[in-house]
């Protein structure tokens, strides 16, 4: 009995491969949507502060922090020193 | 109305080009007229597989780059005649490959043939993007295997984001073509079986082509299988995708290879 209980043990791996896919795919399915949603959000926040200053895009950092209970987004965005309003013109 | 599609994987060495060369021949044999066109430029293997190698005179960059004319790069097959091969270039890099020339080849030959089958490269560099660009179905080809399943999954969510359907907010409809397949070894549970390939990747099954030797006798001898052998269990498996493909509602059943007592007997030393 516990002869053929490790011979079935040895054996039967696909199920070890099924957990460890899933789990993995889990993860892998949230970080590639994340990636596509933070230059989305990169890409419109920037052209709503370029619809009103003039911005180098070189210069501007979008982060995304994944907390535990919280999550931040940071949006750097460098200035010029003297900022042309696209308005005042 | 032509239909593009790509076959594709992630993954190197699952049988993207067998199942091209096999899902193209088996449309064609029930009528269509089809032509398989190779994207792997640098490696090109197509070719071999169809047994076609010897008679390559002008590939898919020549015509892209407009050195030479469709017609004369096309390579109608000898044995079905509304069959054809589009080879890829054996020398040039995939660089050659540009968006607007392989968009206006695509479209040359979607009024030419009901369907344009590209064979995708491995990996998701340029030539991978450019053959599922301009597709409305996929057929990804997964082994039963764990770096396989992977690799689809991520081509599976290129196919939803990176292909010009994608791009207008259409879908491209996709299918999965479990090869390589094993009945015996995921009934003992020693390789993934197919309700969890199916659960992990959750796209609708084409076909389950079984492990076999037929297989690699056709391209040995240069031959599509369901050409080299009909009635072999790998040739039906890819008829019946064929019909799948074309609309058709036929049950997927897991192949089994009918064994003598002899081949039985010594099946495991043949294997």
């Amino acid at each position: 009995m516990n002869l053929l209980g490790l011979f079935f043990k040895r054996r039967s791996s696909a199920p070890v491969a099924r957990e460890r896919l899933q789990v993995l795919l889990a993860h892998e399915r949230i970080a590639t949507g994340h990636s596509e949603l933070l230059a989305k959000l990169q890409e419109e926040i920037i052209q709503v502060i370029a619809r009103h200053i003039k911005i180098d895009r070189e210069h501007v950092h979008v982060k995304l922090d994944r907390g535990r209970d919280t999550s931040t987004l940071e949006i750097d965005v460098d200035l010029p020193a003297v900022m042309p309003l696209m308005g005042a013109r | 109305m032509a239909k593009v599609l790509v076959v594709t994987s992630g993954k190197g060495g699952v049988g993207k080009t067998t199942s091209t060369a096999a899902l193209g021949a088996a449309l064609a044999q029930n009528g269509a007229n089809v032509v398989v066109v190779d994207f792997d430029v640098g490696l090109r293997n197509l070719d071999l597989v169809m047994g076609a190698e010897r008679r390559v005179v002008y590939d898919l960059i020549n015509v892209v780059q407009g050195d030479a004319k469709l017609a004369q790069a096309l390579i109608r097959d000898k044995r079905v005649e509304n069959l054809s091969l589009l080879p890829a270039s054996q020398t040039r890099d995939k660089d050659a490959l540009t968006n607007e020339g392989v968009a206006r080849v695509i479209g040359e030959l979607r009024e030419k043939f009901d369907w344009v089958i590209c064979d995708s490269p491995a990996g998701i560099e340029k030539g991978a993007m450019l053959a599922m660009y301009h597709a409305d179905v996929a057929v990804v080809v997964t082994n039963p295997e764990v770096s396989s399943v992977r690799d689809s999954d991520r081509i599976i969510g290129m196919l939803d984001s990176k292909t010009a359907r994608a791009e207008k907010g259409e879908r491209v409809e996709k299918h999965l073509l479990l090869t390589r397949y094993d009945p015996g070894r995921a009934a003992r549970g020693e390789m993934l079986n197919v309700d969890d390939v199916l659960e992990i990747l959750s796209i609708p099954l084409l076909g389950i082509i079984p492990e076999s030797q037929e297989v690699l006798q056709a391209s040995n001898i240069g031959s599509p299988v369901t050409l080299a052998n009909p009635n072999g269990v790998a040739a039906r498996a890819y008829f019946d995708a064929a019909r799948r493909l074309g609309g058709e509602k036929i049950e997927v059943v897991v192949p089994l290879e009918r064994k003598g007592f002899i081949s039985r007997l010594f099946g495991r030393r043949v294997a």
